[in-house]
């Protein structure tokens, strides 16, 4: 029995891994800006390495837009995480890896508890680029209101003077999330080896999730 | 309070609840026998069938010919709505077309610079005998050109001028996979040009019909033309399906009159329709059977890469004479001065539109060539074969109208004629030739038009008539009245008024699209990575002013809000100033214009989103001169403006530019 759960536990670390791959392909977050002249809205996408939009011009139309009221242009070229993320990023995937060949429960956890250390540092950084361009304004702005500050919201939707500013996550941060919770799971289905009392109590027919909830009870 | 303009409203009301009464009492001894009450319908349902709802989208693009403004209109179908107007044969100083220097090109012949012309037939390029969407071909009657509009952009892209023609009226229509644009004269000429008597037309005088062929990409040349007697080739239309070799042409004047036309060219009973082989005609010119000709034209094409038209001039034209090609062409004698010639989607009938006669001769595509194979002609003309009229006779449509001008098809078998003289649109049967039904006009239509309705595939859900008088209908704007679109739906048996519209210029024909073919087709800017004009500003960096002894060039963008650069000094009296404008702008409708004050014999450049244009500018005062922007592209729009000093060269200011500096 032991032996079966720690098999689950290990694909289930495989399955953390791939889900980390695929966070390289697709957005993480995206920001769509609705106005009067933009029924349609204009959509960016913040990926691990690069911002994109709707088309190859979404970026520019969007600083057009915001140089009005005096925020820097968002030049991708001047946000270093980007350059580095895609790194550390393959860190935890080597490291997940390595957890993986290990099959060891304090391997799945620290990669699980590392991994969600760094995603919070990565959504705290994420805010902190926001309230960099949202407060920072040039101020000989054409247009200035006093008080007023242009801080998209993490996640959630804001009114910034004409326009409508909807936050929210995208597939590479269900991805993301997806690989923690699988980590995690690894960590709790795998068998500690001092668990042998618990196995000879215990009839072979358990299922793994009245499995699971003895071993949180214990 | 309008109506205070005319009478005081205590004045109206017992006028007006008399004239109700009369009228009430008139609908009711009349309901029963009223023709015209058959097609009517009430205001609400009309105005339901046409209502597209604001931010909705109509049904179909439907392209007019502007006539005597060398432009094509762009409505919808069916709310009647303008959405465009393309320049073509005229110069357009609202956008610049014509007046930049990389339009220019566009409008030159072999006259030189034309700025005015008047166009009559749009004609969608064709795959199958089926509107494919991508471009419009239409014609320049005036001084003969062919011009063809890119669908993608709605822009003029190209235009070739015709020689030994002269009132290229029955042009341009295509072949059922848009092989050929054929354009065919009106008036008989001296070919090659020379001075001759006018009284010597039967000696001297002849007409030729042109075969332009289309490439691939869209461009035109000039293949060859055939030498035709001088009579009045009025207008065209090429077979489908089975006639798909065959292009069709109309003529009056077979008197080969020169003067009082209205009499002396109305004398004969039957002119012709000239049935020519264009498959026959490739063959002879690959047989070498042309004889070279004089002509200098010119073929003016806009490269969408550098974003400016070049003039190409081509000397010689390869020329077919009938009699020496055996299977050209034949006549087919057609009552009363047929003007339209109309092939429906079978291809199998050609109907002629006498136009000064009450009835339609409809001409079987089948019994022509029999009567071909078995020589049933009625003698020849300069060595082109009559068929014997009676031979190749589908049917006679009894109309009971007068004047039919021109029939287009629905996709159930209907042909609809216009009459001019009794002002009406007449449907009937195909292969019957009964009447189905009538509908009056207000008044006297020209051209009607189904959406493809000259296609193998009409979408027989509207019927436009193009009327050309207006009189009454709409609130008058003086003795110059506008011309006017009639929208009937005929959809079911009866066709149905819903709409009557003021349309720009003449329209003179017309044709429609589905929407859901060309608005997915149709560019939202210009790729500035793809533009490759030689004068283009890339980013504001590269942005400077150069002088090259008495030229000085600007590399000058724009991007909301500011021009850069936006101060330039050290222009001089006797400078030529040449403004090389780049829209750095790619978000859809973000538009910016250029303008400079005093500029004479000149207008001002509208900029799409990745466009460069360039115009030309010659100072003729010292000062200080401003300069702006034209579209109000944005909130800081009245601040988009610039200076340009002029001085005295003796003054040697220095040639300076900047933006931003204080």
């Amino acid at each position: 029995m032991k032996t079966k759960s720690n098999r689950t536990a290990s694909w289930l670390m495989l399955g953390a891994v791939l889900s980390s791959v695929l966070i390289y392909f697709f957005p993480l977050w995206q920001i769509i800006l609705y106005a009067p002249q933009y029924p349609q809205g204009i959509r960016m996408y913040i990926w691990i390495n690069r911002i994109t939009g709707d088309d190859a011009y979404a970026l520019q139309n969007i600083n057009i837009l915001n140089h009005y009221v005096g925020m820097k242009d968002i030049d991708p070229h001047a946000v270093p995480e980007l350059y580095y993320f895609p790194y550390v990023l393959a860190g935890i995937i080597i490291l997940g890896v390595t957890a993986w060949l290990i099959k060891k429960r304090w391997a799945y956890l620290s990669w699980a508890v590392l991994y969600t250390v760094l995603g919070a540092i990565a959504i705290y950084d994420f805010y902190l680029w926001e309230y960099d361009y949202g407060h920072h304004l040039d101020p000989k702005a054409p247009i200035k209101v006093p008080g007023m500050t242009y801080q998209p919201p993490l996640i959630g939707m804001k009114h910034l003077l004409n326009f409508t500013a909807i936050s929210l996550p995208e597939w590479a941060t269900v991805f993301m999330l997806i690989s923690i919770i699988l980590g995690f799971t690894a960590y709790f289905c795998c068998r500690r080896s001092s668990d042998k009392k618990l196995v000879q109590n215990h009839p072979n027919t358990l299922t793994s999730s009245s499995r699971l909830r003895v071993l949180i009870h214990h | 309070m309008k109506t205070k303009i005319f009478l005081k409203q205590k004045q109206l009301i017992p006028i007006v609840a008399g004239i109700i009464a009369v009228a009430g009492l008139l609908l009711a001894s009349c309901n029963n026998h009223s023709s015209v009450g058959q097609g009517a319908i009430s205001a609400q349902d009309a105005a339901q069938r046409v209502y597209v709802a604001p931010g909705q989208y109509d049904e179909f693009y439907a392209f007019m010919s502007g006539g005597y403004n060398g432009q094509v209109s762009v409505y919808g179908l069916p709310s009647g709505r303008l959405f465009k107007i393309i320049p073509v044969f005229s110069q357009n100083p609202e956008n610049g077309y014509g007046y930049s220097e990389e339009t220019k090109p566009l409008l030159m012949t072999s006259y030189g610079f034309i700025p005015w012309d008047d166009a009559h037939h749009p004609e969608l390029s064709q795959t199958n005998g089926v509107p494919d969407g991508r471009w419009l071909f239409i014609n320049a009657n005036n001084t003969p050109r062919v011009a063809r509009i890119d669908l993608k952009t709605f822009e003029t892209v190209e235009t070739i001028e015709i020689p030994n023609s002269a009132g290229n009226h029955s042009s341009p229509f295509v072949t059922e996979n848009t092989e050929y644009v054929v354009a065919g004269t009106r008036f008989g000429v001296p070919i090659p040009q020379k001075d001759v008597p006018i009284a010597s037309y039967k000696q001297n005088f002849g007409g030729v019909l042109s075969f332009i062929k289309v490439a691939p990409s869209g461009d035109m040349d000039l293949a060859f033309q055939l030498m035709m007697p001088g009579f009045d080739y009025d207008l065209a239309h090429a077979g489908k399906g089975k006639s798909k070799d065959w292009v069709f042409f109309t003529c009056y004047n077979s008197e080969e009159a020169h003067t009082l036309l209205e009499v002396n060219a109305s004398q004969k009973d039957k002119d012709f329709v000239a049935a020519i082989n264009w498959k026959k005609a490739e063959e002879y010119v690959q047989q070498g059977k042309y004889h070279e000709f004089p002509g200098t034209y010119y073929d003016n094409r806009f490269d969408t890469s550098t974003q400016t038209a070049h003039s190409y001039v081509h000397q010689g034209v390869k020329v077919l004479i009938p009699s020496e090609c055996p299977g050209l062409v034949y006549f087919i004698p057609a009552p009363k001065s047929p003007h339209g010639v109309d092939v429906d989607p079978s291809g199998n009938y050609i109907v002629a539109n006498g136009k000064l006669s009450a009835d339609l001769s409809v001409f079987s595509f089948d019994k022509i060539q029999q009567a071909i194979q078995q020589k049933q002609f009625d003698g020849e003309v300069n060595g082109i074969p009559v068929l014997k009229f009676d031979a190749v006779l589908a049917g006679v449509v009894k109309s009971g109208g007068l004047g039919p001008l021109h029939t287009e098809f629905d996709d159930k078998g209907n042909a609809y004629t216009t009459f001019f003289i009794s002002s009406e649109v007449v449907k009937w049967k195909l292969g019957t030739w009964q009447v189905e039904d009538r509908q009056p006009t207000f008044y006297s239509p020209g051209h009607l038009m189904i959406p493809g309705g000259d296609s193998r595939k009409p979408w027989g859900k509207y019927l436009v008539a193009l009327n050309k008088i207006t009189k009454d209908r709409y609130l008058p704007t003086g003795p110059e009245l506008s011309q006017s679109a009639q929208l009937f739906d005929i959809s079911g048996d009866k066709m149905k008024l819903l709409l009557d519209f003021p349309t720009v210029g003449e329209p003179h024909y017309a044709q429609a699209i589905p929407a859901s073919i060309l608005m997915p087709r149709s560019d939202k800017i210009y790729q500035l990575a793809s533009n490759h004009h030689p004068y283009l500003t890339r980013t504001e960096k590269d942005a400077k002013v150069v002088r090259k002894g008495n030229r000085v060039d600007v590399y000058m963008t724009e991007i909301r809000s500011h021009f850069v650069p936006d101060n330039i000094e050290g222009i001089y009296l006797g400078d030529t100033v040449y403004f090389h404008v780049t829209n750095l702008e790619q978000d859809w409708d973000a538009a910016h214009g250029f303008a400079v004050e005093g500029n004479r014999d000149n207008a001002e450049l509208l900029l799409m989103p990745g466009q460069t244009k360039t115009l030309k500018w010659v100072p003729e005062r010292v000062g200080v001169f401003p300069f702006y922007c034209t579209d109000f592209c944005s909130a800081l729009h009245q601040e988009m403006q610039g200076y340009v000093r002029v001085s005295s060269p003796n003054d040697h200011v220095a040639l300076t530019w900047s933006t931003g500096k204080e």
